[in-house]
């Protein structure tokens, strides 16, 4: 669950979306994914490391450089967080309909 | 079997869409919106005053037996076209989550069935998200009340 969480808020920042955006495409070392922000190096280090601390980006040792891969498996367990969401308004519906077949 | 309820959230967003087909003629899909006393129902509140008109107002309040208040939401309706469309503002008290508008529409399919499609808009992102995070809070509840339920049975 706590799991969940944090991978809803990796994905809450701007800057740690358009990086996955970026590697969803092709696994990018850090310096290439860095290239593409103005951001300082230290920051976007933070958002890769984030990223992977919730196992939405794998990191892949080659060489000296650490290539880093998008991991879609997790993306899925975000659609899984908003299930509670939508079971919440699926049984609010379902009141909803029994009470209303009453009054036809 | 596919969800008769969709949630249509994409992250980033400050809006999300939830979808829902009905057993119901759109008259009585509509009615259950704006009628205070299935109002009071569905959403198992109170209904301090729902006046369901352009520039209506409307405010739900939950008390424990106690007598303390639990849940409070208030609003202002700014659309109100019979079995068609409803916009209205939507303000839960003593939460961080702010003012979501909610637009309403209600689609008639058959004679006997009915779609509604809530588009719900935040003023950021985190707020979106801090709402869609209700539903775990709310489903941790309902077990919670499920295994009381079952546990009193067993006494």
């Amino acid at each position: 669950m706590n799991l969940r969480r944090d991978v809803f808020q990796a994905i809450a920042d701007p800057t740690r979306r358009a990086i996955l955006l970026l590697v969803a495409t092709q696994t990018m070392t850090a310096g290439a994914i860095a290239a593409n922000f103005d951001t300082a190096r230290p920051t976007i280090s933070r958002h890769l490391q984030i990223l992977t601390e919730c196992e939405l980006l794998e990191p892949r040792p080659n060489g000296r450089e650490i290539y880093y891969q998008f991991n879609p498996k997790k993306m899925k367990e975000v659609a899984e967080f908003i299930e509670p969401f939508r079971k919440m308004w699926d049984d609010r519906f379902n009141k909803l309909e029994s009470i209303m077949k009453k009054y036809k | 079997m596919e969800p008769k309820t969709k949630v249509h959230a994409e992250a980033g967003k400050q809006e999300y869409l939830i979808t829902r087909e009905f057993d119901l003629p759109v008259h009585l899909l509509f009615k259950a919106h704006v009628d205070p006393d299935i109002v009071a129902q569905v959403m198992g509140t109170k209904v301090l005053s729902f006046e369901a008109k352009k520039n209506g107002s409307y405010r739900f309040e939950t008390t424990d037996p106690q007598g303390k208040v639990i849940f409070q939401a208030a609003g202002v309706i700014h659309e109100l076209i019979p079995d068609k469309k409803i916009i209205r503002t939507f303000e839960m008290g003593n939460t961080p989550f702010g003012v979501q508008l909610e637009i309403y529409d209600f689609e008639k399919l058959s004679d006997e069935t009915s779609k509604l499609t809530m588009h719900v808009i935040y003023e950021s992102v985190a707020q979106r998200d801090q709402v869609l995070q209700i539903g775990l809070t709310w489903g941790i509840n309902m077990a919670h009340d499920r295994i009381q339920e079952i546990a009193g049975k067993l006494k």
